[in-house]
């Protein structure tokens, strides 16, 4: 399990926590998530901006 | 007077003092100028007092903003984090919140239990709007924050405008798609506010419920559910709206309106003008560019920027939109407005003086240099746009 952060604004993926309000169950792998995944708090990065902590 | 210390990387010690840190009060203080006009109606009987609040925003603030002139003040960026900490800079945008639902409230009074004209009833109403008009730019400042209490302030406020949708709309919509031919809520060249109104209010409310319906699907909730947000923030607004018609009868039915109306046109004016005409361009593989500095229209003009908690400094905004207020940054050679927004506003109102200040502005900007091919063009404005100024080849090869 990993975690994957945004550059912009230092929000964290975790693979194991998930990110409930957003619907994603921990135990989520990023790379599942859609590929017009958009940073949920800033918007303005995206699933590919992400950066693996 | 508070500073903040730092060091910069060359060893040198800095110390900087926010000289605007005091007048940001102006911003708390602004959503409650119909109280000025009130109270002057209180004093002297004269109904014609409760137009100042009007003459404030759209004959003073202008001026103001012409005289006072520009700010290109930055706050070192090694005090920023210092600047971001300071608990009052927040302090200021939690109790302006409180002060709108005063507002709001202290209006509908007056608007309620006066024999009034049937103009000054208007006025009121209008008056009122305007000043929840301001309520979504303090929503709009707390909403971008990740603490969960400012979160939640975003939505409380937002609902005296009934304007509940606007933080899943801002921030997970506008950012996202801001200065696309798609974004409901950056206005197209050749598109008159008129035009615009008709396209952003129905168009940012349905790209809401799309981004909250299927955040709710994510998470195996119906749409229909306490747990949608849109629906949280509507039913504080229909609690506080419908208990001012029990509180003061019918007549709070077309005060209501006319202030929903008048906030929510306050918001499209602000949208109308942050980004006219800007696009941000699509590479071969149709992947649109990420928003950068010269996408958004901005104005460094001090007085308004007091009163709007700096959203006119929109251009380091869209590109870090978590940035607080009291840290936003002046740029130079960004597409720049020659007024504050209230000015920009009235000029927005008649759309002939509008195209002809802003349409050259346009095309003068340095990565645009004439071209409308790099322009948000209004579709239905194309043909004649590109005739005027000489690019109908253009069209044809295209
Ligand atoms: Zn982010």
């Amino acid at each position: 399990m990993s975690k994957f952060k945004c550059p912009e604004c230092a929000y964290v993926f975790s693979e194991a926590d998930g990110d409930e309000h957003e619907g994603y169950p921990p135990g989520t792998e990023f790379a599942s998530l859609p590929e017009d995944f958009a940073c949920p708090d800033c918007s303005v990065r995206f699933k590919e901006d992400f950066e693996k902590v | 007077m508070k500073g903040y210390t730092a060091t910069l990387d060359s060893g040198e010690a800095i110390f900087y003092r926010d000289r605007k840190r005091w007048f940001w009060l102006l911003s708390v203080l602004y959503p409650l100028q119909p109280f000025l006009g009130i109270w002057l109606h209180a004093e002297t009987g004269n109904e014609a007092w409760l137009l100042l609040p009007l003459a404030l925003g759209y004959v003073a603030a202008p001026i103001l903003d012409w005289l006072l002139g520009e700010d290109e003040n930055n706050p070192p960026e090694a005090v920023v984090l210092q600047l971001d900490r300071d608990r009052y800079y927040r302090f200021l945008t939690y109790i302006v919140v409180p002060l709108h639902y005063v507002g709001l409230i202290g209006v509908a009074y007056w608007a309620g239990t006066q024999e009034l004209a049937w103009w000054s009833f208007i006025a009121l109403a209008a008056v009122a709007g305007i000043a929840s008009g301001l309520g979504i730019n303090t929503g709009h400042e707390l909403g971008h924050k990740k603490s969960k209490l400012e979160r939640s302030l975003a939505k409380i406020v937002l609902a005296v405008p009934a304007y509940g949708h606007f933080w899943i709309e801002h921030n997970r919509g506008h950012h996202r798609d801001v200065a696309t031919p798609e974004d409901p809520a950056s206005a197209r060249m050749g598109e008159s506010i008129y035009k615009f109104a008709l396209r952003e209010i129905p168009g940012a409310f349905r790209r809401a419920w799309d981004i909250e319906r299927e955040r709710l699907e994510r998470c195996d909730k119906p749409v229909w559910s306490t747990d949608n947000q849109i629906l949280q923030s509507l039913s504080l607004s229909a609690v506080l709206q419908l208990g001012l018609i029990i509180a003061f009868g019918w007549k709070m039915i077309p005060f209501l309106v006319i202030h929903n109306v008048l906030a929510w046109w306050q918001l499209t004016s602000a949208n109308y003008v942050e980004h006219y005409g800007l696009l941000r361009l699509k590479d071969q593989k149709d992947k649109v560019e990420r928003c950068q500095l010269h996408h958004s229209w901005n104005s460094n003009h001090i007085y308004s920027n007091l009163v709007l908690f700096h959203l006119e400094r929109h251009s380091d905004h869209h590109a870090h939109p978590l940035r607080r207020y009291q840290s936003l940054r002046h740029f130079d050679d960004l597409p720049s407005l020659p007024n504050g927004y209230f000015g920009m506003y009235l000029l927005a109102y008649v759309p002939g003086l509008w195209y002809r200040v802003m349409d050259q502005r346009l095309l003068a900007l340095d990565h645009i240099d004439g071209d409308l091919d790099k322009v948000n063009v209004d579709p239905s404005k194309k043909k004649a746009l590109y005739e005027k100024y000489g690019q109908s080849q253009k069209l044809q090869a295209g």
